[in-house]
Formats: structure tokens, sequence, C-alpha cells
């Protein structure tokens, strides 16, 4: 009977790594001391980057306004900290390739002191849109890693008419606890966040989903809402990747996402716990999202746990506050599943990042990659029911095309086939390179159409100027002959021929 | 044998003349290859080629005249795709891709001559007379048809840069 009770309770999908959590979820919150300086990317989210509004050598107080959004999709950068702005260049990113991005340099002067906020006695009392313009103001975007301007989203789940709001409290990241953090240590906040976002897009009961493996958030969670009851704190089975919105959605309400579709579509949004935290900061208190919780795990490091830290802090100042035993073998940000390799520490804290993970060189270890067993196994673990191992196989062939037919574009990127390849084949990598080749050609038929739309346009210039040109030469000649039909000229003109 | 000889006359002439009358009243202007090829190439007429420009390219790529491989800027991508279109195998390793490359002024020599605005096909090129010039990235499509007509080799071209957004993971290496 439990047996049969396990198989339709389990999804059928995804792994189960050892999640490594703890110790460092139930090491009480840090806060980070004041960096003696801060440096804010204008890209921290999906979308166009923000664009500086300050100048260097200007003083900024914490929480003001450095560069503004632009375009529908973005959202704008805030200082961190009280200080003069002392440069606008380019930082190491965090991301595997190492390249540079802009960034606004803070040097602190360590007042900590914060800019005039604007806070909202009674946010149900506010106009929905009123929210949306106060969050997207305050630079909140979705915190679980996706970065996505929040505001967008609420406008979205307005239109489209969402009635649930899911939060995500999943975090199925192993190593990574900041999620499970703010629900423990404020779970007051998220409580307050997913109601102010309820109304923001008129919903009417938001399901809390959070995984089995964090009773203490469940608990604290749980005692947060039992004022209100269209807050419903729902735990589910720890299962990567739960904390991924399709599959929270699927267990939550039996709901699937189509391929080429947003979740709102199926009448549900999805936030996650930090995003809920920061909206309510946003709204109750006015300030913008400026700091955040970041989990520092990983064998490299002597005393792990989660800190408070601004953003724009460089990695190797969060490693060293909490020390480390070793030159870590690796360093991640995010999650050790989908977070990105960095080269080193010297990038900034930016807002989607969870976790920064420093891996000794046992956790860092690749195993060696053998050839495909056709074993099928990494099929099974696929939470969206795709055929890695055929689509690998094309794209190793040179054949992307191949691979886009085996629905390469549902592929969400979560690692769980090559979690559990027993030939450690890198799927994942297969799959960024032709997701990555794959825009890159679309960006170069783009590229070639408007090419096109260019030469056509000159040749029209050209052919414009020269018919123009013409008539206006014919015009001056029949100007001067009929200048000399009335003045009959008392010998012929020689400059008439040189027209 | 005289019926089923005038019958057959008769079927051969009508069908003839409304062949004859098909060819003359449906005719096709151009070859559709020709206009399946042109859709292919940048489209820039830029003129590196050879021909005076990307239609005339198609016309003798459709009359198997020039090889695939004739389009310099187009690169690898290009001659692949037309080598498909046409059902022929070409030796791809043999055409010269240095990727995607974009043209540049070197300000300090440059005299503001007007030479390389006038020939760039998509009028990528901004500066006037004594002027300094320069390129116009997101116009540009790297045919190069400007460098030979700068007078002091102010003219060149380089990778496009790789950024942020355009950056790609590397296939891994096969076992």
């Amino acid at each position: 009977m439990r047996l049969i009770e396990r198989f339709f309770k389990e999804p059928r999908w995804g792994v189960h790594p050892d999640d490594h959590k703890r110790p460092a979820a139930d090491v009480p919150l840090r806060m980070l001391p004041q960096p003696a300086r801060v440096h804010m990317p204008l890209q921290q989210h999906v979308g166009g980057a923000a664009r500086p509004v300050v100048l260097v050598g200007q003083k900024v107080l914490k929480g003001q306004l450095l560069a503004q959004s632009q375009g529908n999709i973005s959202a704008p950068i805030h200082a961190s900290v009280s200080g003069t702005v002392t440069a606008i260049a380019e930082v190491t990113a965090p991301h595997p390739s190492g390249l540079g991005f802009a960034a606004i340099t803070i040097e602190s002067d360590f007042a900590d002191r914060w800019i005039d906020t604007d806070p909202v006695a009674d946010p149900f009392a506010l106009a929905p849109e009123e929210i949306a313009r106060r969050t997207a103001a305050a630079g909140v975007v979705g915190l679980g890693g996706a970065t996505f301007p929040a505001a967008v989203k609420f406008v979205l789940g307005r239109r489209l008419g969402v009635r649930t709001l899911i939060v995500n409290g999943g975090e199925c990241e192993p190593y990574v606890s900041s999620d499970d953090r703010i629900m423990r240590d404020f779970p007051e906040q998220v409580v307050d966040g997913a109601r102010i976002i309820m109304h923001a897009i008129g919903a009417d009961e938001s399901l809390v989903g959070i995984e089995d493996n964090k009773p203490e958030a469940i608990a604290a969670m749980t005692k947060a809402a039992a004022a209100f009851p269209e807050v419903k704190i729902r735990p589910v089975p720890a299962r990567y990747p739960m904390g991924s919105d399709k599959q929270l959605i699927q267990t939550l309400t039996g709901k699937e996402v189509p391929a080429d579709a947003r979740a709102a579509e199926v009448g549900v949004l999805v936030h996650n716990v930090s995003t809920c935290a920061a909206v309510h900061k946003a709204i109750r208190l006015g300030q913008p999202l400026v700091e955040r919780i970041v989990t520092i795990n990983g064998a490299a490091v002597t005393a792990p746990g989660n800190l408070f830290a601004p953003l724009g802090t460089l990695v190797d100042e969060l490693l060293a506050f909490c020390g480390l035993a070793q030159a870590p073998a690796r360093l991640i940000l995010g999650g050790p599943m989908m977070g990105t390799l960095l080269r080193h520490g010297r990038v900034p804290l930016v807002k989607g990042a969870s976790g920064i993970l420093a891996f000794d060189a046992v956790e860092a270890a690749v195993p060696e990659v053998g050839p495909c067993i056709r074993c099928g196994s990494c099929t099974r673990a696929c939470p969206m029911g795709l055929l890695p191992l055929e689509m690998a196989a094309h794209i190793r062939s040179g054949d992307l095309d191949g691979a886009v037919g085996y629905s390469l574009s549902d592929c969400i990127s979560c690692g769980c086939c090559a979690y559990v390849c027993p030939s450690h084949i890198p799927l994942v990598q297969y799959f960024s390179h032709a997701k990555g080749e794959l825009s890159a050609r679309e960006r170069a038929k783009l590229r070639t159409e408007a090419g096109k739309r260019l030469a056509e346009a000159r040749l029209a210039r050209l052919e414009r100027d020269a018919r123009e040109k013409a008539e206006v030469a014919a015009r001056r000649k029949a100007e001067r002959a009929a200048v000399k039909a009335r003045v009959p000229a008392p010998q012929p003109q020689p400059q008439e021929a040189s027209t | 044998m005289l019926i089923a000889v005038a019958s057959l006359t008769v079927l051969g002439l009508a069908l003839g003349s409304l062949l004859g009358l098909a060819a003359r009243y449906l005719a096709v202007e151009e070859n559709p290859l020709e206009a399946e090829l042109q859709a292919l190439l940048p489209g820039s007429q830029c003129g590196q080629c050879g021909f005076v420009g990307c239609a005339q390219a198609a016309a003798a790529l459709a009359r198997n005249e020039a090889a695939p491989t004739l389009c310099p800027p187009g690169g690898r991508a290009v001659a692949e795709a037309i080598a498909a279109r046409l059902g022929i195998k070409i030796d791809l390793a043999a055409v010269r891709d240095d990727g995607p490359q974009l043209a540049f002024v070197a300000e300090d020599i440059c005299t503001g001559c007007c030479r390389c605005s006038k020939v760039c096909p998509t009028d990528a090129i901004i500066g006037a007379a004594k002027q300094i010039h320069n390129v116009i990235r997101e116009a540009c499509t790297g045919c190069g048809a400007c460098v030979d007509r700068c007078p002091t080799e102010a003219m060149g071209m380089v990778p496009v840069p790789v950024t942020l957004p355009h950056w790609i993971w590397p296939r891994p290496a096969t076992v």
C-alpha cells in the first residue's frame, strides 16, 4: 500500500541529490560589515541595461537611484551604500566567459545614510497599477535567479486574469539556503509581500510551496500565515527541480504549462519568497532593492552560512568574511546544478545571486567522460519529458536543427540529465552551446535582413538623387532657353554647351 | 488505319499548339532558382564576388557559371546554404571565413576624403568632407568594400567583438 502511495505521490521526474544544505542553513543570519567599495552593475536583470543618471564624483545616499530602466522590460539600479561615485566602468561579470560589463563604483563613507523613503501604511488602499509602478521603481526583480522584472509580471498577471499566486519556496538547489533563511527569519515579510502581490494582480488565493526538507521554514510560515486564510502553506516533496516554476505549478495545481506558453496563460503566476519580501520592503518601507541574503557554502569555506549583504559587494569579500580554509578549486554563483561558474572572486554580488559556493578539490572533481551507452537514465530524469541523449547526439554531429526537432527549446537547463548520466557526458553544455548557436544564427539572419533593407534604401536614394539632378539640369536649360528666346542674343552663347 | 493516323495527327497538333500557347502565355520571366539563391546571399551589393550585385551573382549561380563559394562576406554559412540548395558538394574547409567582421576607421590618419562613405552599400559610414569618418556598427555588414578605397589606409576590418549576450558556450570536446 505504502509503495503504491509513494508511486503516485512522488513526481516521476527529477533527481534527488544530497542537499548539503545543513549546517549552513541552521547558522543564524549574519550581517556583512559595510564594504569599503561596491560595484553596481547596470545589467542585473533580464531585459535592457539600466542607463546611469549619476556622475563620477557625485555624492549618493543609500537607496538613491543610480541608473534608470530603459525599455519595457528593464529595472533601475540603486545605491547599496552611501558615499561617492568614483567610476562608471567595466568590471568582470558573474558569467562563465569572464567578460566585463558596465558598473557604477561607489566608495563608501561608512555612514550608511538612507535617502528619504516614501513608506505606505496601507498598500491595499493603493491602486494595483500604483503597486506595480512602485515595485518597478524599486528595482525589484525575480530573486530566485531568473531576475525577470517583478512589476512586468504583475501587469501581465492582471491582464490575463490570474486567480492564483504561487509563492516559490521550493529552493531545490543543493547547498543554497537563502530562501529557507528568509522564510525562517522574516516569514511575516514574505506573507505580507505575497498579499500585496495578490492585490496587485487581483488573485484570490496564494499557494506557498515549500519543500518538505525545510520543516523550520514550514513551521514559521504556517505561523505567519495563520491570520490570512487566503495564504495557504503547501509542503511539497523535496525533489530537484521542484523550484522550477513549471514543475511547482504542476505539483501544486495539477496544471501543465504548455510549451512556448507562460505560466500566466494557465491562470497562475509564480514569485519567489525572496521577491515577496523585496516587494514588502518596496511598498511598506519604500526601500528599493539594495541588499539580499546570500548563502556562502562549500567545503573550502570555514564558517558557512547565510549573509545579509549589500548588492555590489565583491564575492572575494563575502568569502573572506566567512573564512576560506583553502583556495577554492571552483567558485560558483548560484547553486551547483544551474549556477554560474566564476573565473575568480572579483565579481560583484548581483540581485539574482542566491548563493556563492567555494568547492574544494573533492567537490569540484570532474569524472572522466565516457561514450553514451543509451541506457535512457536521462530521459527518466528529465522533468520536461525530453530525450537528452538524442538531442546531444544531434548536437555532437553538428545537426542543430535535428536537436530542435527533439524540442531543445523546452529544455530548462536544470542539469538532471547530466547528474544521472553514468557516462558523465556534459549534456547541459551541449544544450547551452546549441541554444547559443541557434540564437546567434537568428541574430545573423536579422542582421542580413537589416543589411538588405539598408542596401535597398541606398539604391533608392541614389536613383532619386540622379533623377533630381537631371530634373534640375533640365529646368535650368529650359530657363536659359526662355531667356534667350525673349532677348535675342547678338551673338551665340559659348557657355550653353557646357551645362 | 487512316482513322488512327488522322486521330493521332489531330491529337498531336492540338496538344502541340496547346503547349506552344502555354509556353507563350504562361512563361516564367526569370529562373525561380535565381530568386531563391538571391535570398540566400547577403544582399549588400558589395561586388566582391566579381559581379555587379547579388542579383547578377545569383543568376550566374543558377546557370552554374559560378562556384557556391563566391561570396566572401557570406563565409561558410552562405556557401553551405547555396551548395545545399543547388545540391552540390563543396569543400567547406577551403572557404575562407574569419567570422563576422566590422569596418573601422583609424581616426588619426583619416583625411575626410569621403571615398569610403560613397562606396558603402549600406550607408554605414558617416562623415563629411575634411571631417573624420566613422562606422555605424549596427549598419556595417562587414563586406570590406571600403577598405581598398581609402587613400591613407585608414580603413580596416576587425572581428566583431564578443560581448556578454553574444558569448556562446563552446561545444564539449567529443569522446
